[in-house]
């Protein structure tokens, strides 16, 4: 017998009973209920609970301070030229800019790029994301957006354009967003590479991206 | 029988030092007020808790179908998927893998099956050297150690004990213990292996029978550059790992990292679902005892662990005595309920390795049943005659007493009396562990009934 078929024979032998029957999982789609998975209808106040959000509080603040919170950055920015500027401000040694995205041209494109191996001079990789989740503080990013998927965590540094409409409340509303086997990779990317793995001190840039800026501008500043 | 593991031995050898004890501690208890603060912030915690609890037991009941599902879809991805029914066939499987690709070089991130299996060795005795990619297990790895936690490998260790590891095994200044140079140190010896690497591995947190793909949650992002630079990348997922749906994640990825450490996400959930442009990807699905447990009434639920380490984090007897007492590859409350169902009478002390506080139970975020499963074991042990002597006779006696209220109550005043007089080494001598850095309280003049007659029995 293939192992394959031992380990199913073996699985379907031993199930145990009774079967529970699959819950329906709420969704985003719920909200409102009293059972929903979102945060707002739950909340009144929880002042004792620092970064928790405030009911009155807009979407959009509340993504930044998470960012911040998981180490990451943002800023806004008007326009393309904006855009381009701040990257050049942000980071004024930075010899090697590889973009995916028009707005940012950098030194190169990533289009140019045949083997993930030649990311490993990078010193600012640009890109775009399609979706940001304010509780998580990240941003999702797939094969589509980075091209070449390695960009993402060989570049020293990580800028990431955002389209401040193009944030959603919850990881509930983040999945049922996504269509996860339409793309071979894709990540939620909440702030720099970090590690506590030495007496727990927090530090970026442990193998990823040493920082993470996002930069929020419209889809349609280009 | 095999010789069981020595649970007490070792963590008197890890509170040797006293800074052991009370670092380890500090941090492992900071991440249980972590994840404290995280589960205040979500309202629904106990609902997403339930949900998610019942998704597990449902993917249990029906892991067939799951694994059937799971393995076409995967398939239909262009992922190769193959099987393996214990750790040796594991280690062959993914080899084969390797050999065919004439890989020299690994990079690997954190993988605890890969532990469990043995793999490492196994593949270096091959010729294939193996480097971890993950900052705790390289420290492990150079240490020439297990994980001594399951989120944090290497969190026993003192940035000292770090500082002298990297000056012997890759040339840093021995006097340089800042965590952020030491860190810095690794990243920089570490980048050129990734280079180079012909193949990448990782585990998997989840694997979601609807797409075909899995999941993998990493602070560090090194699982990303593993599975995104060598054009070979092979993941090994256990059984268990199978959730139905693609929207279930968003239950189990907000309780992840809330539970391990307090943060709302890890920095990296990435997502994997067929090989990226010009790679190739495999998967070996692993039983490894696993389908054994799922036929046992008392003790299928450990199959629902998702491997967040908060039961470790909360554990009194694990945050004291660290990790590698455990001696196996599973440490804290998960290790004591896993290992004796990898071989009983190799781990047969680890059930008493427990308070059985329950703390445990009251943290998981699958509800799994840890410290009922901590007395199971600990009733099967005894059934099976593994109960050591010392244990076997002292629990009779006690039994006994118990049982006989006259025979009590003269146990009572004669120990209050014992306590009092006995000279010190009777009470604190090897036999009995718990009088190892414990002092017992000072003893009353009376017993509480000698009292109670005294003083209350007329009115």
């Amino acid at each position: 017998m293939s192992a394959r078929d031992a380990i199913l024979a073996a699985v379907r032998k031993n199930l145990p009973r009774p079967a529970v029957p699959l819950p329906e999982n709420p969704g985003p789609e719920r909200k409102g209920v009293k059972h929903g998975l979102g945060y707002k209808e739950h909340l009144t106040r929880l002042p004792e609970v620092p970064g928790a959000p405030d009911v009155n509080e807009p979407l959009l603040p509340y993504f930044r301070r998470q960012l911040e919170a998981m180490g990451g950055r943002s800023f806004e920015a008007a326009d393309a030229a904006a855009a381009g500027a701040k990257v050049a401000d942000l980071f004024p040694d930075a010899k090697v800019v590889c973009s995916a995205v028009p707005e940012v041209p950098g030194t190169r494109t990533i289009e140019t790029v045949r083997d993930p191996h030649e990311l490993n001079d990078v010193d600012v990789g640009v890109v775009r994301s399609p979706l940001g989740v304010a509780e998580a503080g990240a941003v999702w990013l797939t094969q589509a957006d980075l091209v070449v998927n390695a960009l993402g965590v060989l570049s020293q540094h990580l800028v990431v354009l955002l389209d401040p409409a193009a944030v959603v409340e919850t990881m509930h509303d983040a999945y049922g967003r996504i269509d996860l086997a339409a793309s071979p990779y894709g990540v939620f990317l909440a702030g720099p590479s970090a590690t506590g793995d030495i007496e727990g001190v927090i530090i970026h840039g442990a193998q990823g991206a040493r920082s993470l800026t996002v930069l929020l501008i419209d889809q349609t500043s280009r | 029988m095999t010789r069981p593991v020595d649970p007490e031995g070792r963590a008197a050898r890890f509170i040797a030092l006293e800074m052991h004890e009370s670092t380890h501690d500090r941090l492992v208890w900071g991440m249980r007020h972590n994840r404290d603060k995280a589960v205040a912030g979500v309202p629904e915690w106990e609902d997403l808790r339930e949900l998610a609890s019942r998704i597990k037991d449902h993917t249990l009941t029906h892991l067939d179908h799951y694994l059937e599902e799971f393995e076409a879809n995967a398939i239909r991805l262009g992922t190769h998927v193959h099987w393996a029914r214990d750790a040796e066939e594991h280690n062959a499987v993914v080899y084969d893998v390797l050999a065919a690709h004439r890989v020299k070089s690994l990079i690997k991130s954190k993988s605890m099956l890969q532990e469990e299996c043995g793999m490492t060795p196994y593949l270096q005795k091959r010729g294939i050297e193996v480097t971890e990619s993950d900052l705790g297990e390289r420290i492990q790895q150079l240490a020439d150690e297990p994980p001594s936690h399951i989120v944090v490998p290497a969190i026993h260790k003192l940035r000292t004990d770090v500082a002298a590891l990297f000056a012997e095994k890759i040339g840093t200044d021995p006097k340089d213990s800042d965590p952020h140079d030491l860190a810095e140190a690794m990243r920089q010896n570490a980048r050129p292996k990734f280079m180079a690497a012909d193949a990448g591995m990782t585990g998997a947190n989840f694997a979601v029978a609807e797409t075909g793909g899995f999941v993998v949650c990493t602070n560090e992002g090194n699982a990303d550059i593993g599975a995104a630079v060598p054009p070979l990348h092979v993941a090994s997922i256990g059984i268990e790992k199978l959730i139905p749906r693609a929207r279930d994640l968003g239950i189990f990825i907000r309780m992840l990292s809330r539970s391990a450490l307090g943060s709302p996400i890890t920095q990296y959930t990435s997502h994997f679902h067929g090989p990226r442009r010009g790679g190739e990807l495999h998967v070996v699905l692993v039983d490894n005892t696993r389908s054994d447990r799922l036929g046992s009434p008392d003790f299928w639920h450990v199959l629902k662990c998702i491997r967040c380490g908060a039961c470790m984090n909360t554990c009194p007897v694990y945050r004291r005595g660290g990790g590698l007492s455990y001696g196996a590859t599973y440490s804290g409350p998960i290790g004591v309920i896993l290992g004796p169902g990898f071989d009983l009478s190799k781990y047969r002390e680890l059930p008493f390795h427990s308070s059985l506080c329950g703390s445990c139970t009251e943290v998981c975020p699958v509800k799994i049943d840890i410290s009922d499963q901590i007395y199971k074991w600990r009733r099967v042990v005894a059934a099976k005659g593994m109960l050591p002597l010392a244990k076997r006779v002292g629990m009779s006696a006690l039994g006994a007493t118990l049982a006989h209220p006259s025979l009590f109550h003269a146990a009572e005043a004669t120990g209050e009396w014992a306590l009092a007089h006995l000279p010190r080494f009777l009470l604190y001598n090897p036999l009995n562990p718990w009088g190892k850095r414990r002092e017992l309280p000072a003893v009353p003049k009376q017993t509480f009934r000698q009292w109670y007659l005294e003083n209350r029995r007329t009115s």
